[in-house]
């Protein structure tokens, strides 16, 4: 793209070439001319099958869209018939829904793979930030898909994280109001929320385009951490890892298929089968199963003030919205948190061993948010809470004073000690 | 120049705006479901009822005596939002508390007779969401309700009538 082509090459592909150079910026975009590290494992395939979920979730949403209704009286009642009569309705619709569950798994094992090598450091930062961004937007669409079924748990769902809103002091209800276009979760409310669950994997492709575009600038960290020095440290994408990548989405699709075709309800509530009731509460709200540690972040935030006067400074509601947002805001300080120059926890024995503490918290806390909050779940939630904030206190200090394992030299020369036999 | 041009566009930019987030707000046939009229007499004492009015669900509570003593001995240093039982219900009709039947920490319907603040005999609320309790006054108890349970605009048309709204 840097320099203009003066010469036409021969044929129909020179032709178009000449014109719009679209051949050579495939080739360098995912072919032989974008060069990876060669020492990629399959931890790196979780970001291409993380494109695949969100183009699967917007085929199969689409053709969902042709039968469903987004009107109160109608909207569980089309779902059921889209189950029922629509040709293959059964599989678009378990494909949707197991689809959602399936794209946060994968989003989840990239996100930790990141932390696990520390792709988040220098110089990928704004890469790590526009991960964040697509997070962020993957809940909000997942939130408002969920909705649309408009069962009890689309309606209790919706109404108790809308109120989240109302903990914005001074003007939370005007701003509940607003977005629920009423005095609770209503007609208005499904309509929009359908109207908007269309739009946002659209911003998340544009989103995906910009998290690729910074991530060719740098390309991709890798196992070790060290840059790319050589042309003998990479090989190109070309056919290397479109068969690789092509390899896991076989893997992944054959997981994918057992849920589907076996399972296509486990990971969803059986309450969401009744329809939604503006007058009864069921007796146990959950969301879904990728929310549950942010939900039990919600709840298990206590008062804050000053122990014992009473006197207290922020409600634990509002204290609760804060935790739950902060615990994915802190995520784009991140970068600087760390403040370790290697970048793989392979080289760094303390980060490691927090690393997993990490991770192990954050599956406490699902549970948690599983369980109903009383008695000893409320301890272990405050627990985990304090501690998943802790760890970034901790991690400011580690990263500064580990003593980190030597790097290897290269990366060719780590592969080939490894495993250079012939 | 620029400057000037700048804060124009941005004037502008924000007059566009507007029409688009206040299409947004609840519209006038939302507005205009204002008020109910509920017969009292079919509520027994000790009877707790739910109707529904813009939406949500209004608790009117016929309340015993001991409902209401058990409301009343209550020091106003024990409430998280102190609110004597005067002011939940109207002079003369101390019996009747109504109230809107949302938990005021993130919106569901608390569940009445149940909890730990309802004096033995059915008062009391208790929010299965997350646990708020609510005494036989509407107020917060316990959990992590901020407030008591909001009270409606209503005012008695008769002993028997009331109109919400």
């Amino acid at each position: 793209m840097a320099h203009k082509p003066t010469t036409q090459a021969p044929g129909i592909k020179g032709w178009i070439e000449y014109r719009l150079p679209i051949f050579s910026f495939i080739d360098n975009s995912v072919g032989t001319k974008y060069p990876c590290p060669r020492n990629l494992n399959y931890w790196w395939n979780f970001g291409a099958i993380a494109g695949l979920c969100l183009m699967m979730q917007i085929l199969s949403g689409l053709f969902l869209a042709m039968h469903y209704t987004p009107e109160a009286t109608m909207a569980f009642d089309s779902v059921e018939h889209i189950m029922r009569d629509v040709n293959y309705g059964w599989l678009l619709r378990y494909a949707h829904a197991v689809g959602a569950s399936m794209f946060f798994v994968v989003v989840y094992i990239h996100i930790f793979r990141g932390l696990y090598y520390g792709s988040y450091k220098a110089p990928r930062e704004l890469l790590w930030w526009l991960g964040i961004v697509i997070l962020l937007l993957m809940m909000a669409t997942a939130f408002m898909g969920y909705v649309l079924p408009w069962g009890q748990m689309s309606f209790w769902g919706a109404t108790v994280i809308t109120n989240l809103f109302s903990a914005i002091p001074g003007v939370g209800e005007s701003v509940v109001h607003w977005l629920w276009g009423g005095f609770a979760v209503d007609n208005p409310t499904l309509n929009r929320f359908y109207a908007i669950h269309f739009l946002l994997p659209f911003v998340i492709v544009g989103v995906v385009i910009l998290h690729i575009w910074a991530l060719h600038q740098h390309g991709s960290n890798n196992p070790l951490g060290i840059d790319v020095k050589t042309p003998q440290d990479t090989v190109p994408f070309h056919p290397y890892y479109t068969i690789k990548d092509c390899f896991g989405f076989g893997v992944f699709l054959f997981i994918f298929s057992i849920f589907v075709f076996f399972a296509p309800n486990s990971l969803g509530d059986p309450d969401n089968y009744v329809v939604a009731n503006s007058m009864v509460t069921p007796a146990h709200i959950v969301p879904e199963w990728y929310f549950l540690p942010f939900y039990a972040i919600l709840r298990s935030m206590p008062d804050i003030g000053i122990p014992f006067t009473g006197v207290v400074f922020v409600s634990s509601k509002l204290a609760g919205v804060i935790g739950m947002f902060g615990s994915i805001i802190i995520f784009f300080f991140l970068p600087w948190i760390d403040g370790s120059r290697v970048r793989s926890a392979t080289f760094r024995p303390v980060y490691k061993i927090m690393f997993w503490l990490f991770l192990a918290d954050c599956i406490l806390l699902g549970y948690v948010g599983s369980q109903p909050p009383a008695g000893t779940m409320l301890v272990v939630g405050r627990i985990g809470l304090a501690y998943y904030f802790v760890h970034f206190v901790a991690l400011w200090f580690v990263s500064r004073h580990e003593k980190t394992l030597p790097l290897p030299e290269s990366i060719s020369k780590s592969v080939l000690a490894s495993g250079g036999h012939h | 120049m620029v400057l000037t041009a700048g804060a124009l566009a941005a004037v502008g930019a924000g007059a566009v705006a507007w029409p688009f987030i206040h299409s947004m707000n609840p519209s006038a046939d939302v507005l205009a479901l204002s008020s109910i009229e509920v017969d009292l007499t079919p509520i027994k004492e000790g009877q707790t009822i739910k109707v529904k009015w813009r939406g949500v669900p209004v608790f009117i509570r016929h309340r015993t005596a001991a409902d209401i003593a058990d409301a009343r001995k209550v020091p106003m240093s024990e409430l998280k939002d102190p609110e004597t039982d005067d002011k939940r219900v109207k002079k003369g009709h101390e019996q009747w508390l109504v109230m809107i039947g949302v938990c005021t920490h993130l919106g569901c319907i608390p569940l009445a007779g149940a909890g730990d603040y309802g004096a033995g005999d059915g008062g009391g609320w208790f929010c299965p969401c997350h646990g708020s309790q609510y005494d036989t006054a509407g107020r917060i108890r316990m959990g992590p309700a901020p407030k008591n349970l909001v009270l409606p605009e209503y005012s008695f048309l008769n002993d028997n009538r009331v109109k919400i709204g």
